[in-house]
């Protein structure tokens, strides 16, 4: 009997040879991934109670873990958490985690491979596990007159700003409002949280949004820059005479696109200059169509070179803007002047200005400067990268002085700012019949060395409708901002 | 040379002839110290501070193993030396886990578990002096093969018993008498082995018997299949009426297994294996309860809810990677029913792939020692029942691990010496008694070496 007894020796032997085989294969291969589960209550509970890096801005933190006396030792603390709140994100053991929170995670919470060497020192030295800091591109000054350019409007505005540094792609700052307090969601009273959430989730002007780079909207007239730039590109200058005019009438349709409060533009014919500092519908919708051939659409190409339909911002979650495919001759022309199914982030639009103002090439935009070890050793700093050439820096500068004459002669004089040359374009976007139209307005500056590209959005104030333009009711947050910069 | 050549009975007991009794009070020395070092650790870990109830812990733990040892020494003399300190080093580990995992559910109504399991400590390790004081020789056991048969048959239907038995989790396993709570599965799975080894013992000649030749193996004949259709049923009936996957796989695993090593034919295997896939995917298709566990085990995180068991299983395993948080350190009070079913994963937390690995390694040695054991005994009884008791703690270890590692379905048993259950604990310290007792038979020199007897064949029956 024993050649039996001796096969199943064998046999029992793989049975536990399996075991050891399947537990190597979950603790020794699995347990990352496993430990990066969101509902992995072990994790979250071990990130909660562990001292987090702070968030900073400038040298001045707008997160930070502070003692909290409870199980979880430590809390985390936005000192202004409304303004910083679409950057930040917040912090939660119990909700999802979002913003730089979540896309930082693994450096703030100090589990980032590159802080492998302090984490063995923690461990021999009996200390808890501590994380990085990360410091933001956002500059507080600029950062807050975009907040307050916002908040000033009449009612409880909804809107953005974004402002970029032209030159590197750098986010100086994004505001969205209405806003929240992220303190409300990130405390530890579980039942708090989840009501508290559960109320602005409700709200419907959405303040858990951040519009600056997730909300599309049509970009109304400042997309005429796009088609500008098309045109600039292919052997169009500013002093090319286009149509003007108050109406044209759409081939195939009965229909007649008209201006902007019934204007003619000055002219049936007027040089591109004058069409766009008047922001002339007829023009642009003229230049469309004529930028389009059967097999493609220039202005369409144009506007992936600014970066339509792409991600291109790492640290947020960011919606892509759209340029719509496929389309017919009449809805070429209403795309031409920035509706039909144009849409665009007010990062998007920022982005547009930056490659104008920076001879033609666009920057990859980015929020986070450097990453730092707890002991404040540096561990990264974001490297300037350029996503395309837009466009040659001969249009760009063509470009430039056209958007300088909107400021100067045209519909951007709300922008104005004396002893500072400012670029800039309106919009005025309808949306649906019942709803106010979108104000924007996209500008840089100083026009002959730009420091700063802004966008800015006011989706619904306050504001009666006919005294709704981009001009003069986002211009004035554009000034705030671009005087938070240069000044 | 001359001195082998002319005592070949000597010679061919050449592995015979040591105790061993010096190396078994090391191994337990060690053994101590890793489960009362376990229990301090628990302490430190949490507080900081070793238990104020250490020396009592220490004395008492330490006390019962010395005490097993002598007896061992005086009635067991030749007995595997390495059997005792793994039950004793597995013991020592699951008492300071529970206790752990009870401090981990203060303040949740749970527990706690730990001063239930002290007690069974105590009364498994009387009951381990107790089998070995009153088997002198298992052989003896033979003569009870259909008692045997009868009680682990009457036990296991015991909690189907209206009044008795009572439905925990869905399965009924339990029952319920005098404020205690008892599977007496656990003890039936002795009285069934005892029965198989006694029964196959009596019918292999007539088992080992050829019919059909088939794909290379010579199938039983038709009218041998009977017994092996009994137990086949007998563990569908346990499946179906007590909801114990386990349980069932189990006995019907280990009937399979002694039929083969009786027999010596293989062929044994395939029946038993054709039944078993038969039976498997019958009840995959009829039961409810038992879709359910394949489906948690292919994919738990398709219904977070109802599997949450089992991902916070992985999740704890996960958590405790190779090196394990630390005793104390993890969170394994996660895991429901983490001081019992799930006690393989609460250790792989908190000890690791590492720790883990040593205690399935540690069980592994444990049935090899009881393999070993039978290989050495001399008489067929001996031999099938130690295949049989090391058999069972092999495939119960591999269900109950591979079923909370999520390498097979969760089934539902107790992992021998670490869970929380007296029942089980007692039932195994029973079995180490046996298979010391079967090993002390086998490696005890035949008691006149000196004077061959003149018909070597004849067995020297103890009858102290």
């Amino acid at each position: 009997m024993n050649r039996p007894i001796r096969t199943l020796a064998i046999g029992c032997l793989a049975l536990f040879l399996l075991l050891l085989l399947n537990i190597t294969y979950i603790q020794g291969w699995r347990a990352d991934s496993l430990n990066a589960q969101a509902q992995n209550t072990r994790a979250r509970n071990a990130d909660c109670s562990r001292k987090r890096g702070p968030i900073l801005v400038n040298g001045e933190s707008v997160a930070r873990s502070v003692p909290s006396h409870d199980n979880l030792k430590f809390v985390r603390r936005y000192p202004q958490g409304r303004m910083y709140a679409p950057v930040t994100g917040r912090f939660s053991c119990q909700l999802l985690t979002t913003g730089v929170e979540s896309s930082e995670n693994s450096v703030l919470s100090g589990s980032d491979q590159s802080l492998f060497v302090s984490r063995v020192i923690d461990l021999f030295g009996n200390k808890q596990q501590q994380g990085g800091s990360v410091l933001l591109t956002i500059n507080p000054k600029v950062q807050k007159a975009a907040y307050d350019g916002l908040q000033s409007l009449p009612g409880n505005a909804q809107g953005a700003v974004v402002a970029l540094d032209p030159r590197t792609g750098a986010v100086l700052a994004m505001t969205s409002t209405p806003s929240y307090d992220p303190n409300t969601l990130s405390g530890h009273n579980y039942k708090a949280a989840v009501k508290q959430y559960k109320r602005l989730n409700k709200r419907p002007d959405r303040p858990l949004i951040n519009r600056a780079a997730q909300e599309i909207l049509p970009p109304g007239s400042t997309f005429k820059l796009v088609v500008a730039a098309a045109a600039l590109q292919h052997g169009y200058s500013p002093d090319t005479v286009v149509r003007g005019g108050s109406s044209l009438d759409l081939p195939q349709t009965t229909h007649q696109m008209t201006n902007e409060n019934g204007g003619n533009c000055g002219g049936d014919k007027i040089t591109l200059t004058q069409a766009l500092a008047v922001s002339c519908n007829v023009s642009f919708a003229d230049l469309g169509l004529k930028l389009r051939a059967d097999d493609r659409n220039i202005v369409g190409d144009q506007a992936k070179l600014f970066g339509f339909g792409e991600t291109y911002l790492d640290e947020l979650p960011m919606a892509k803007s759209v340029y719509p495919s496929g389309i017919d001759i009449p809805q070429t022309a209403f795309a031409s002047i920035g509706q039909f199914d144009v849409a665009a982030t007010p990062l998007q639009m920022a982005m547009v200005a930056a490659a104008i103002a920076n001879g033609g090439d666009l920057m990859k935009p980015y929020l986070v400067a450097e990453e730092r070890t707890p002991d404040l050793k540096l561990l990264r700093r974001a490297e300037p990268q350029m996503l395309h050439q837009a466009m040659s820096s001969q249009a760009a500068d063509q470009l430039t002085q056209m958007m300088v004459d909107v400021v100067q002669q045209g519909t951007g004089t709300p922008v104005q700012i004396p002893g500072v040359s400012v670029a800039a374009k309106t919009g005025t976007a309808n949306s649906a019949p019942n709803r106010p139209p979108y104000a924007w307005i996209v500008s840089f500056a100083p026009a002959d060395n730009p420091q700063v590209a802004v966008a800015v959005l006011v989706q619904q104030s306050a504001t009666n409708r006919g005294e709704i333009a981009g001009g003069t009711l986002a211009g004035p947050v554009a000034v705030n901002v671009i005087k938070a910069v240069v000044q | 040379m001359s001195i082998l050549a002319a005592h070949p009975v000597r010679a061919a007991a050449a592995f015979v002839p040591r105790k061993r009794r010096v190396a078994e009070l090391m191994l337990l020395v060690m053994a101590l110290a890793l489960g009362i070092g376990s229990y301090a650790l628990v302490g430190i870990g949490i507080t900081n501070k070793v238990p104020t109830d250490m020396v009592g812990y220490a004395v008492f733990f330490t006390g019962f193993a010395f005490g097993c040892h002598l007896v061992v020494r005086r009635f067991a003399s030749y007995a595997d030396p390495i059997l005792l300190p793994i039950a004793i080093a597995l013991n020592g580990i699951g008492l300071a886990m529970i206790h752990r995992i009870d401090v981990g559910l203060e303040g949740t109504g749970f527990g706690p578990y730990a001063p239930a399991q002290y007690l069974w400590t105590a009364v498994s390790i009387v009951a381990f002096v107790l089998t070995l004081l009153a088997i002198r020789d298992h052989r003896r056991l033979q003569a009870f093969t259909y008692t045997m048969g009868f009680a682990g048959l009457a036990l296991l239907l015991l909690p189907l018993v209206p009044g008795l038995g009572v439905n925990i989790n869905g399965s009924r396993i339990w029952i319920h008498a005098a404020g205690y709570s008892f599977q007496p599965g656990e003890v039936a799975k002795i009285c069934l082995a005892i029965f198989f080894a006694g029964y196959l013992v009596l019918k292999r000649d007539a088992l080992a018997l050829a019919g059909h030749r088939f794909a290379g193996i010579d199938l039983p004949r038709g009218r041998d299949l009977g017994p092996i259709l009994f137990a086949w049923l007998i563990s569908l009936g346990v499946l179906v009426l007590q909801r114990d996957l386990g349980s069932s796989l189990l006995f019907f695993g280990l009937f399979v297994v002694l039929l083969y090593v009786a027999t010596e034919r293989p062929s044994w295997l395939v029946v038993g294996l054709v039944l078993f896939v038969a039976g498997a995917y019958l009840s995959f298709l009829s039961f409810g309860h038992v879709q359910e566990r394949v489906n948690g085990w292919l994919d738990p995180w398709a219904n977070r809810d109802q599997f949450y068991q089992i991902i916070q299983a992985q999740y704890g395993l996960g958590w405790g990677g190779i090196l394990g948080r630390g005793w104390g350190l993890g969170s394994p009070q996660l895991t429901p029913y983490s001081w019992s079913d799930f006690i393989a994963t609460s250790l792989g937390e908190e000890l690791g792939l590492t720790g883990l690995m040593a205690i399935i390694v540690l069980y592994a040695l444990m049935v090899e020692r009881g393999l070993r054991t039978a290989l050495v005994c001399r008489d067929t009884f001996g031999k099938l029942l130690s295949v049989g008791l090391s058999v069972a703690l092999a495939l119960q270890v591999f269900v109950v691990v591979g079923g909370v590692t999520r390498l097979i379905p969760l089934t539902g048993l107790t992992t021998p010496f670490l869970s929380y259950g007296g029942s089980s604990l007692l039932a195994n310290w029973v079995m180490i008694a046996l298979l010391m007792r079967i090993s002390d038979q086998a490696r005890r020199p035949p008691p006149d070496i000196t004077s061959p007897a003149p018909d070597d064949v004849t067995q020297v029956v103890s009858l102290r």
